[in-house]
């Protein structure tokens, strides 16, 4: 196939859960799919499966959580991108403000390893469209 | 995806969990009973072995260290068993390893025990 050609589609995967514990395990194997696909390590493509796993499992032991989880993952050049939305409301601040990492909402040890395997985290919060978690993990070096 | 949870008694007071499979918000209620049960039945000596635990999350890790609290509270311990260099490595970057006796073998992890 034409290298061109193929880098010009983007490679993006969206992947529709529903928000309860046992469909979790779908959600971290699509992103290492797609993880795969780019130039990421083994290492860092298990990183990818447990920050979107903890992000996922955050939304389903937040109370007001949506009944599913929307999954997006995009191949970037080098980088893999991830949005997880949660279209539940929440007793959210300021309408459609960026703000950091959402701390008081994924406590403890999910957001720690989120943030330390992801090269960039960050959180949207639409008091009437729900929260979209959005991070990228950057390929770094080969296996 | 599921996660296979075998008991068996060792030498001294202790027991030894053996996991197999992934261990996440789905399947660490799985873990949680088993480690559960134990210690209701006043073993407070454990040894887990994660050898064959591909996978663990923060639902799994907190599973863990609640066994570890509540048999501390009687004076007793959780080793585990791990050479997965992936979960060493969450081990690692959350400060557990500093909790837990984290061994390369089931015979290092029995000796350990306190």
């Amino acid at each position: 196939m034409n290298q061109a050609v193929e880098h010009a589609i983007p490679e993006l995967v969206e992947l529709r859960i529903p928000s309860r514990p046992e469909w979790v395990a779908l959600a971290r194997l699509a992103a290492a799919t797609v993880a795969n696909r780019l130039s990421l390590s083994l290492e860092e493509i298990e990183d990818v499966k447990l920050a979107v796993a903890e992000a996922c499992t955050a939304v389903i032991q937040h109370e007001g959580h949506g009944e599913f989880i929307q999954l997006t993952c995009e191949a970037l050049s080098g980088a893999l991108r991830v949005r997880v939305h949660d279209s539940g409301r929440h007793g959210v601040p300021a309408d459609g403000q960026r703000m950091d990492f959402d701390e008081a909402r994924i406590a403890g040890l999910g957001i720690f390893l989120i943030r330390t395997l992801m090269d960039e985290v960050s959180y949207d919060v639409h008091p009437q469209l729900g929260t979209d978690l959005l991070m990228v993990k950057r390929a770094g070096r080969p296996d | 995806m599921d996660i296979k949870v075998n008991v068996r008694e060792a030498p001294g007071d202790c027991y030894v969990v053996d996991l197999s499979g992934e261990i996440d918000v789905y399947t660490s209620p799985k873990v949680k009973d088993a480690i559960g049960d134990l210690i209701d039945r006043g073993v407070y000596h454990l040894i887990i072995n994660l050898e064959k635990v591909r996978y663990i999350d923060s639902t799994g890790l907190g599973v863990l260290i609640g066994g570890l609290k509540r048999v501390r509270e009687h004076g007793g311990s959780v080793n585990l068993v791990c050479t997965n260099p992936q979960i060493k490595k969450i081990f690692d970057i959350t400060g557990l390893v500093k909790i837990f006796g984290i061994f390369d073998s089931e015979d290092a992890a029995m000796k350990a025990l306190v």
